[in-house]
């Protein structure tokens, strides 16, 4: 073998060894790395109250309720398990049922959750409102629309 | 690539080549900017937002590009010993972290009214802002071993090591839950992005490709003549030396 070609192999092996290496260590890491849980990750796992952590999911329809503290409750849920949301601050233009959104904050001792933060989560579907109306009237929406 | 590999005809075959490149980037980058911010209909949930995305997306793609050039460039660069593939990747590095400040800078414009907030530590945002750091680390270490070629064998083996970090940001949105959304583009059912959106888009990412293409020719081209100087000061003192020691 001539040199370059080896040490072109050698380099090729090395970056082989290390991407295994990696995916290794990521897939170790998997519970860390995930930025929210589902309702149902909530109910399947140990989670100390006060601690913080998110919670990700669909806004249920007709769970928003505005109190006229300025509070908001909703329930978000993955489809399978929903979980109740209490909140006291601004809201994401995002926000609306059927949205998805991620809530930052602390399991009470109810099963509830109090939030310090919700964010929207954004879809990666791109079209105009005209495209998004037509495919509504002919019935291939999904989502909830609540504008 | 590697019939180029010859400072001299690289020269030659960049020098004719640059005024294309330069016309068609800025071309392209015009009529992109154009048809995105003024042609390109407003989004149905982000509304006059989405013109963000035009800026962003390429940006994001070339973060990545650039990397992976940087990494191919240096394993030219290790395994043939080819000193302009050193050079090319060496002049990319400032142009890739560039396009990463402008992914990160855009990316939280577009967060804040969107999600509600500029930045969260999810997998896709953390491994981005990594690739910045990578450019960063790779910059510094050209800057921090004075003798060339010992400088080059260094950042290659950085720029090889860092090439992991590309897969993990494409795949990022896949592998774990993120608050980013996930590809609109490279989808097996097709792109989820209407064609109003999708060609603006495309043309802007085209614009990106040609105006990195102009700058790292122009770079490398500047990193040879700054070689050929320096060696020619070098002689030159050699000389002056010479001429001291007999006179």
């Amino acid at each position: 073998m001539k040199r370059k070609n080896r040490r072109l192999a050698f380099i090729i092996s090395s970056v082989g060894l290390l991407s295994i290496a990696s995916l290794l260590v990521l897939s170790a890491l998997r519970d860390s790395i995930v930025f929210f849980y589902t309702p149902s990750d909530l109910l399947s796992r140990e989670i100390e109250p006060d601690k913080p952590i998110r919670v990700g999911g669909l806004v249920v329809t007709g769970s928003v309720v505005h109190t006229e503290e300025g509070r908001v409750e909703f329930k978000i849920t993955d489809t399978e398990n929903a979980v109740q949301i209490h909140f006291n601050g601004l809201l994401p233009d995002l926000f609306r049922e059927g949205q998805g959104v991620v809530a930052q904050g602390t399991m009470l001792d109810t099963g509830d959750f109090e939030a310090s933060q919700v964010l929207a989560k954004h879809d990666e579907t791109y079209m105009p409102p005209e495209v998004a109306e037509a495919l509504k009237e002919k019935g291939y929406w999904q989502q909830q629309e609540n504008k | 690539m590697l019939i180029h590999a010859n400072p001299k005809r690289f020269m030659d075959l960049s020098g004719r080549l640059l005024p294309y490149f330069s016309g068609v980037a800025g071309f392209l980058l015009v009529l992109g900017l154009y048809l995105a911010l003024f042609v390109a209909p407003k989004d149905y949930q982000q509304s006059e937002t989405v013109r963000i995305m035009f800026v962003h997306v390429p940006a994001a793609l070339m973060t990545t590009f650039v990397y992976a050039f940087m990494a191919v460039a240096s394993i030219v660069g290790l395994a043939w010993k080819h000193p302009v593939a050193d050079m090319a990747a060496k002049a990319a590095a400032p142009i890739g972290a560039c396009f990463a400040v402008l992914m990160l800078a855009t990316g939280a414009l577009w967060g804040q009214p969107m999600w509600g907030t500029w930045w969260v530590w999810d997998a896709r945002l953390t491994s981005a802002l990594v690739q910045l750091f990578l450019y960063i680390g790779y910059i510094a270490l050209w800057e921090a071993i004075d003798e060339p070629t010992r400088a080059a064998r260094a950042a290659a083996i950085l720029a090889i090591v860092g090439v992991i970090n590309i897969p993990i940001i494409k795949f990022s949105v896949e592998w774990w839950n993120t608050l980013h959304q996930p590809a609109s583009l490279a989808k097996l059912d097709g792109p989820s992005i209407d064609p109003s959106f999708l060609w603006p888009l495309l043309i802007m990412m085209a614009g990106y490709v040609m105006f990195f293409a102009t700058l790292v020719l122009l770079r490398t081209r500047t990193e040879i003549l700054n070689r050929r100087m320096r060696s020619l000061h070098m002689a030159q003192v050699r000389v002056g030396e010479q001429v001291k020691s007999y006179g």
